[in-house]
């Protein structure tokens, strides 16, 4: 049996921060010994309120965060990311496989969306020419055709804090692209964007796992928008798994216990697939 | 009455609390009696000699308004070799201040490495360049290269505290994006950090630049080389004349060099 392209297994995670009004320090459980699996390539929508522990949950998959001592761990495509409390040696070779797509694009302002495209290459090369950014002439085509395959390609000179959200995120997907990342996670990639640019970015997402076989996990605000996109949901509230289930099945009494009062702000936002 | 009844309801006004008020006005008392004590000790009381003894002054004009550019092709020569010494100093600087401003930015180096070296940089800022000058001559004799050397040590210091507030105050979105790509510290040093502060540093690059040049016309005072060396002798010498054309020389010189390092930084933040 194949090992799951990603598995969490009891994962806590809580933020200590500085608070002279409680005399010390205020702490906050993020993620309260969450587990999930995906053993295929699928289409996974978190969702939940603010601060429920989407965001936190996701990028310690990617070992951005690291969890709470104890017995919780990460292993992604059958590799370790981290276990009680440490990321593991290999981190970095694990990451590689792995694209990252946030609310905020993570692009490099002052470098062009080429250049930005190509760090995807980061994980693979090394020495001088990773440092010098010497890419060959099969890697710059690798970048043409991943940034020619999310529409994008006419901007490749262009300098990435002069491109539009959508753009930005279309730059962010195409990086992933040449990564070769096999599982994709996405951090709120919506929620800066239109609703016209947004439902393409997630046909892009949802292109990625259709043709290439990739395992996505997208954070999401708007309920609609993961109905719609992705084939399983994970609803998450106070840092724990509160759904895990089909997307047809994830009904309102669901929804309300989720949100409560703010259930019609879940659903803002109609996308049409 | 509607409009009564709204100012009814309406807060007054925020104040600041009298232990803010209490401690402006202490800030302020503290701040003019810093003038006050120190109105002797800075010889303010002397201020009268400048009209007392105007008919010094006035000689020294006399010879200062009939500049003397008989020997100009050698004040060119040593504003030349002024700009060099500040061209070495200012490429050297920056090469001393780029590690040491990595090592000393809290987002990139621990604690155990960035208070050591923040005191190192404390310290190449703490000397003037006069002293660090009159070192540097000991050490390797009179002549441009102690010019040079001073320079490098106090702008080393000062830009790297310069050049490593402005990576603690980067975007740490796009460092981010780096490492999920799989990169090693090193790549997040390269792609992410240094594309979001290389335009400032050149900025501020050119800025010590333009200081530089002021400062090494200075250092040649105390035979560090270039047109501060020839000033000081032709000061010597009472020739006011040939002061007079060698500072016109620098002022012209150090105002071109500042025209042109603003337009460049202009065009880069």
């Amino acid at each position: 049996m194949p090992a799951p392209l990603v598995e969490v297994r009891s994962i806590s995670k809580t933020f200590t921060r500085k608070a002279k009004a409680a005399g010390g320090s205020v702490t906050h459980k993020a993620l309260d010994a969450v587990s999930f699996s995906m053993t295929t390539p699928e289409r996974i929508a978190l969702i939940g309120p603010s601060g429920s522990g989407k965001s936190t949950l996701l990028r310690s998959i990617s070992g951005l965060h690291t969890i709470d001592r104890g017995e919780g761990m990460v292993t992604v495509l059958g590799s370790t990311v981290q276990a009680n409390g440490r990321l593991s040696s290999d981190v970095r070779a694990i990451r590689s496989r792995m694209g990252m797509i946030a609310q905020q694009f993570n692009l490099v302002g002052r470098l062009t969306l080429f250049t930005n495209v190509a760090l995807g290459f980061l994980g693979k090369i090394s020495g001088l020419r990773s440092l010098m950014g010497l890419w060959t002439s099969q890697e710059k085509q690798t970048v043409m055709r991943a940034l020619n395959h999310v529409g994008v390609a006419a901007m490749a000179g262009q300098r990435a804090n002069t491109l539009s959200g959508g753009q930005q995120q279309r730059g962010a997907i195409a990086r992933a692209i040449v990564q070769g990342a096999e599982i994709v996670l996405a951090d709120e990639p919506v929620a800066s964007l239109d609703p016209v640019t947004a439902r393409k970015v997630m046909k892009l997402l949802v292109d990625l796992n259709e043709r290439d076989k990739v395992g996505v996990i997208v954070t999401l605000h708007q309920v609609d928008y993961a109905k719609t996109y992705c084939n399983r949901i994970l609803a998450l509230k106070d840092g724990k798994i509160v759904y895990d289930g089909p997307a047809a099945g994830l009904s309102d009494d669901i929804l309300k216990d989720i949100y409560g009062a703010e259930i019609e702000d879940a659903y803002w936002g109609e996308p049409h697939a | 009455m509607a409009s009564g009844s709204d100012e009814r309801g309406m807060l007054a006004p925020p104040t600041a609390p009298l232990t803010t008020r209490l401690a402006n006005l202490l800030v302020l008392l503290v701040v003019v009696s810093l003038f006050v004590i120190s109105f002797r000790g800075a010889g303010i009381p002397g201020v009268h000699l400048l009209v007392t003894k105007a008919a010094n002054t006035g000689s020294y004009l006399k010879d200062f308004l009939h500049p003397d550019f008989g020997d100009w092709q050698l004040y060119i020569q040593k504003m030349w070799q002024t700009i060099e010494i500040a061209i070495w100093a200012t490429g050297l600087s920056i090469v001393v201040a780029i590690p040491l401003s990595f090592l000393s930015s809290r987002n990139i180096a621990p604690a155990w490495i960035v208070q050591p070296v923040r005191g190192l940089t404390a310290l190449m800022r703490a000397f003037p360049d006069i002293v660090l000058g009159t070192a540097f001559i000991v050490a390797v004799g009179l002549g441009p290269l102690a010019g040079v050397l001073a320079l490098t040590v106090s702008n080393g210091g000062t830009l790297a505290k310069l050049f490593s507030e402005a990576v603690e105050n980067i975007e740490t979105a796009p460092v981010e994006g780096v490492r999920a790509t799989g990169g090693s510290k090193l790549h997040e040093i390269v792609w992410g950090v240094v594309p979001q502060v290389a335009a400032l540093w050149t900025s501020f690059a050119l800025y010590r630049f333009e200081s530089n040049a002021r400062s090494a016309t200075v250092l040649g005072l105390i035979g560090a080389g270039g047109i501060g060396q020839l000033l000081f002798d032709n000061l010597n010498g009472f020739a006011y004349s040939q002061v007079s054309a060698i500072a016109l020389i620098i002022v012209v010189a150090v105002t071109l060099i500042d025209i042109l390092s603003q337009q460049i930084r202009k065009r880069l933040v």
